[in-house]
């Protein structure tokens, strides 16, 4: 199936948007989607949720004999696949450039920066080692798909175990879930790749691009990060010049991205460990919440009106006040724990409680803007209008 | 009372699953006449000998005085003659564009099919532009054709349009109810702030306002309200109608 093209009025709406610094779902530059991280029944078997895009992670584990280059360490194999559930784009056994990018990308991310202890996967020396294989898929396509496939990575890498084995001279036991429990990996440190989207030549970043927002995208750079602020690896594709500063304050942000997804990851394992101890009920199915097409079932939406507040105090302040203000008089203490503030003015309370409109006391006009929101959607300014 | 009528009558406004049938037994009537019935079905209702067969899940509606038919919810858009679409411009190959219409096949449009044009005066519509056009042919055998004329040679509002503005995607039912005579939403819409709109019957929507800001707005809104009642609709943009004077 082919994909929806992008039109020109779309691609030039949007990087006028991102002149305005405005993004389609209201976000700021810097801001990501809402991070959700699900953990099924099988141990090793993560589903990260970046806004709307999803990927799942299943890591698993087999005795194989090791590469004859390094007889003592243990093998990791990485593989991401793209469905076409993800997006029409996206067709079977087709080997994209996306495809090859995320490969590679992935690999450099988590083999190369030796975020797991491989030496620890030996089991007989030369003979058996343990492979450590961890399969991506995409389930769905909503943009930035390596930060999402990096943070699955790496939590179902944290939430694996693998068999206990014994081993006696030559002989190898490998011992069932049931006999003794399995072994958690050795993981020195949590790799997790923060991407940013550069339009306009360079002169506009945006962090975490949506679906959109990639297609009309000049370049594209990648920072694989742990919480140390250590960089694992940096990508930089598409071809734009990029200046010694921008590439410094990239680091800085994806620093701060980094330790506070490190410990969305680190607070669902936890979650997660404590539910299993518990004997609580875990697993995908308890993640999901219940959903009703009768109720709202979309996230909400911010609609963002600043400048609105301004223009409403330019109008508010345009307009004479007519009333003259009269200053509280300071309270007076008559005794212990009890003040009076005010003597001989007429209690105005619990008169007329249908007029909410009228001002509220006879003494002191507020010109300030009032801001009732009840609202549990969206974050919206609303102006009672008390200058009649 | 007509027996076909009112079999249907008495699921009017209640959820039919594909394969539900309503099959009409014609009572003997003494005097041996038969009074012919005429029942035009819908979208969604398809006759199969001597029953009328469900074969989308949806409500079923009725129009006086005699129009059934199923009202669904989906996203997938299937091309049907005289519906108005938003197409995007794919390819010029020779006389002809190609335009997705978000089908599973792609358009096509003939350059001739504009007001005004002729061999030599040929529109310009380049790959990448947003048209406004009605089907002449849509069908499942064969490839669906657009033009951007009526029948009377007049454009009539269609043609390539969108130099600004935002276009998104919302399911097909909303976009059906945005194009009712008497659209709830747009009216309560319109009082917020004035913008353009353009509604494609293949769930996409054009939005163009005055800024920035107030299309990302319009979008937000007209995506959220899908799935809320008309009380919850109201509320909301009485809000944001408030929130930005």
């Amino acid at each position: 199936m082919r994909d929806t093209p992008l039109s020109n009025c779309e691609r030039r709406f949007l990087l006028k948007a991102i002149e305005e610094k405005k993004r389609l779902d209201g976000r700021q530059t810097y801001d990501y989607r809402n991070i959700k991280i699900s953990f099924g029944t099988d141990y090793g078997c993560c589903i990260v949720e970046l806004g709307k895009t999803r990927v799942l992670c299943q890591v698993s584990c087999e005795l194989v004999p090791p590469k004859d280059s390094r007889p003592t360490e243990g093998i990791m194999f990485f593989n991401l696949e793209l469905s076409p559930m993800a997006s029409p784009a996206f067709e079977p056994n087709r080997q994209s450039e996306l495809l090859v990018t995320l490969n590679r990308q992935l690999e450099r991310c988590l083999r190369n920066s030796k975020c797991i202890d491989t030496e620890s996967l030996c089991v007989v020396s030369g003979e058996k080692v343990w492979q450590i294989r961890v399969d991506v898929h995409v389930l769905n396509h909503d943009g930035n798909l390596m930060d999402a496939a990096s943070i699955a990575a790496i939590s179902a890498l944290s939430h694996f175990r693998r068999p206990d084995v014994a081993i006696q001279g030559r002989d190898v036991t490998v011992f069932s879930p049931e006999e003794r429990d399995p072994i958690p990996l050795s993981i020195y440190h949590m790799p997790i790749c923060v991407s940013f989207a550069f339009f306009l030549q360079g002169s506009y970043l945006l962090v975490d691009p949506c679906e959109r927002e990639e297609r009309v995208k000049d370049g594209l750079l990648v920072i694989a990060m742990n919480k140390h602020r250590e960089i694992c690896s940096i990508q930089s594709s598409g071809g734009i010049m990029l200046l010694k500063d921008q590439v410094l304050r990239c680091s800085k942000i994806a620093s701060v991205k980094v330790s506070e997804i490190t410990e969305l990851i680190n607070k669902a394992l936890e979650n997660d460990r404590k539910i299993r101890k518990e004997g609580g009920k875990f697993g995908f199915a308890e993640s999901m919440p219940k959903e009703r097409i009768t109720t709202l079932k979309r996230d909400e939406a911010p609609v963002e009106m600043t400048d609105v507040e301004e223009t409403a105090k330019d109008i508010v302040n345009r307009t004479e006040t007519t009333t003259e203000v009269v200053s509280v008089p300071s309270p007076v203490l008559v005794g212990m724990g009890t003040a009076q503030v005010g003597e001989g003015i007429v209690n105005s309370w619990g008169l007329d409680e249908e007029e909410e409109d009228e001002p509220q006391t006879e003494d002191t006009k507020t010109d300030e803007v009032m801001v009732i929101s009840d609202s549990e959607e969206e974050e919206v300014v609303i102006l009672n209008e008390e200058v009649q | 009372m007509d027996t076909i009528h009112a079999c249907f009558k008495e699921k009017i406004g209640e959820v039919l699953l594909p394969g539900d049938v309503f099959s009409f037994s014609f009572p003997e009537s003494g005097d041996g006449s038969i009074k012919t019935e005429k029942v035009i079905c819908g979208p969604g209702l398809r006759r199969n000998g001597e029953e009328v067969q469900v074969c989308k899940s949806g409500i079923l509606r009725h129009k006086q005085p005699n129009m059934y038919w199923i009202d669904s919810q989906q996203r997938r858009y299937v091309p049907a003659k005289g519906e108005s679409v938003i197409g995007i411009v794919t390819a010029k190959s020779g006389d002809i564009f190609k335009v997705d219409v978000g089908g599973s096949e792609q358009a096509s449009l003939s350059y001739l099919a504009f007001e005004g044009a002729t061999k030599r005066n040929r529109p310009n519509v380049q790959v990448g532009d947003l048209v406004y056009g009605q089907f002449t042919i849509a069908n499942k055998d064969m490839e669906p054709e657009l033009v951007c004329i009526d029948s009377c040679g007049r454009a009539n509002g269609m043609g390539v349009f969108g130099a600004d503005g935002l276009l998104f995607k919302v399911s097909l039912g909303l976009v059906r109810r945005l194009l009712a005579p008497q659209s709830e939403i747009v009216k309560d819409l319109e009082k917020i702030f004035p913008f353009e709109l353009v509604v494609g019957m293949n769930g996409r929507v054009w939005v163009k306002a005055k800024t920035v800001q107030q299309t990302l707005i319009v979008t937000n809104l007209l995506e959220t309200c899908e799935n809320m009642t008309s009380q919850q609709r109201q509320t909301l943009f009485k809000k944001v109608a408030e929130g930005s004077l």
